[in-house]
């Protein structure tokens, strides 16, 4: 007795934090999904069961926005794992002074506040004479507006693409030496010995990246929000996500459609909840668990 | 990799190049902060102070910008305090006690760590309104502290367990209670795990935007991050001078901790945080 209420005082805390901000919020999530909540009907929402989610399949928006979150998901994907990789490799190729520096200065987006970091793209990308991608082009406009796509793509790419290359530097650098030397006698070049020492064994943690990339991008949309808003025009850069958040916040239409931004949020948090577990399984989770090894009555 | 290619300098300049982007964005902060104005990365007008009088002067309709900055300062120390603290204690009783249920506790806490909590704020947003922490800096705090604590308890589990167990051992046999084994011993063996997770929740919480953004509304209880943001509406095209100094004087303390805990830092963010 006295140990489950030694092991429960130190959960205590934790549990109840877990409880009000993780759990009850999934399930509120799930019922406010099925309720008309708004602005409007903010006292007394009354049930409509799964009609958010018709009117959600209904909408003429579906489409587009799920059409943008796949390639905003993909092609960002693409970036980060890409990017990540090529900097772990050639940076692992250099001195190591200068391989230290510049994965720091691929560290930096990530550490930049959000709102610090969208702000420097806003100005990159704006009208000459301020804009820098203006000055060098010599063509003034506003190029945030003219590509909003390749704007998104590359922001959260520079911010993305540090996770993967500080895994694979660090999964370089337990490759044992004598597969190099090896190499080196077999005659392989640089390049051959990337290609077939490095890169093959760098399967899982590419796999790891992505699968753990994928659910995140999916859910975020935070740098979005902040440098197109989903626009310019209708949803041109609209993500599902965001889109949620929308619904849930925006008083364009002086109503803010809670229950339908909830509906929207419900499959994202079945998404999330579905392959979470799935990750479970896929890490070996009973070497994970293995009793504790200090245990006295 | 042990063996360096003779043309590693090309190498050397195909990445510096890659990276100038970064470079140039950070060094247009710097000096357009500094500038009356600048094209592009070239300054026009000379140097001037003018654009740090939001120090002193203010900006018309806002509260002083040294309440903004309270107000972040005090939302980063709690949130971080309040994880080290909560992680730490479940995870020593994850990684050292046996209690019923304990697979399915590590296994809740392991799915949280890899689900993507953000997709929960429509419902937290109606949980603070009905616990009556909407609008208030404790209810964010609550909130941004728990999102994080998988990760945190994960993290920190990991460092518990690397430990020998032999001192742990002789304390309870020789009568110290759990707490004071775990407050006097456990504690001061991680303290390069605390001093990880507390580093990266200083710096996640500095920069949390999303959070405060939907449950923060009285600028008086803005941070610096809604600070910024409400001046980015009002005053990109007009003066990039001002919202390059204040950006800056935003991230001052995000280059002082970094520098400070880089190596804390690598750990962390090497080791498959949200991102």
């Amino acid at each position: 007795m006295r140990r489950v209420s030694s092991a429960g005082f130190f959960l205590l805390p934790a549990s109840l934090l877990i409880l009000f901000f993780f759990l009850l919020p999934v399930a509120a999530t799930l019922l406010l999904s099925m309720t008309d909540l708004s602005t409007a009907t903010f006292s007394r929402p009354s049930w409509v069961g799964m009609g958010n989610y018709l009117d959600l399949l209904r909408s003429r928006w579906t489409g587009l926005i799920l059409k943008n979150t796949a390639q905003y998901v993909l092609l960002v994907l693409l970036f980060n794992v890409g990017m990540g990789l090529f900097l772990a490799i050639t940076t692992s190729l250099l001195p190591d002074r200068l391989g230290d520096s510049i994965r720091a200065v691929w560290l930096v987006p990530r550490i930049t506040p959000p709102v610090v970091y969208i702000l420097i793209w806003q100005a990159m990308l704006s009208e000459a004479p301020y804009g820098l991608l203006s000055t060098l082009t010599g063509t003034s406009r506003n190029w945030l507006s003219g590509f909003p796509w390749h704007a998104v793509i590359l922001a959260n790419g520079l911010i993305g693409a540090s996770l993967g290359m500080l895994i694979f530097t660090s999964a370089i650098h337990t490759i044992p030496p004598d597969l190099f030397y090896a190499a080196a006698i077999d005659g392989a070049t640089t390049w051959q010995t990337i290609r077939r020492v490095v890169l093959p064994l760098l399967r899982w943690p590419i796999m790891f990246v992505t699968a753990y990339q994928t659910l995140s991008l999916l859910t975020s949309f935070e740098y979005i929000l902040l440098l197109t808003d989903g626009g310019p025009g209708l949803y041109t850069t609209e993500v599902w996500a965001l889109s949620a958040y929308h619904l849930a916040f925006s008083n364009y239409y002086g109503n803010a459609r809670f229950g339908l931004g909830a509906a929207m949020a419900a499959v994202l948090v079945i998404i999330g909840i579905v392959v979470s577990v799935a990750y479970l399984r896929g890490f070996r989770f009973r070497e994970l668990v293995q009793e504790p090894r200090v245990e006295v009555t | 990799m042990p063996l360096r290619p003779r043309s590693w300098p090309f190498v050397a300049i195909a990445v510096v190049v890659l990276s100038l982007p970064i470079v140039g964005g950070y060094t247009w902060l710097l000096l357009s902060s500094l500038s009356r104005e600048v094209h592009g990365l070239l300054p026009v007008g000379g140097f001037h102070l003018e654009n740090w009088r939001f120090l002193w002067e203010g900006v018309e309709g806002r509260p002083s910008v040294w309440v903004a900055l309270g107000n972040s300062f005090l939302f980063a120390a709690l949130v971080a305090a309040l994880e080290v603290f909560v992680s730490s204690m479940a995870a020593y009783a994850i990684s050292r006690m046996r209690f019923p249920g304990r697979p399915l506790y590590l296994g809740l806490v392991l799915v949280l760590h890899a689900f993507p909590a953000v997709s929960l704020l429509i419902a937290i947003f109606y949980v603070l309104r009905v616990l009556g922490l909407f609008d208030t800096l404790t209810g964010v705090i609550l909130v941004k502290a728990s999102l994080d604590l998988p990760l945190g308890i994960w993290l920190l589990k990991g460092f518990f367990d690397g430990l020998s167990w032999e001192v742990e051992m002789a304390a309870l046999v020789d009568g110290a209670s759990r707490w004071g084994t775990f407050w006097r011993i456990g504690l001061p063996l991680i303290r390069p795990g605390l001093l990880a997770l507390g580093t990266f929740a200083l710096l996640s919480a500095w920069g949390e935007f999303i959070l405060p953004y939907t449950l923060i509304v009285s600028s008086r209880r803005w941070t610096l991050a809604l600070y910024l943001q409400s001046l980015i509406g009002d005053f990109t095209f007009v003066d990039y001078g001002l919202l390059a100094a204040v950006g800056l004087y935003y991230m001052v303390p995000v280059i002082a901790l970094f520098l400070l805990g880089q190596r804390y830092l690598l750990n962390i963010y090497g080791g498959g945080v949200k991102g």
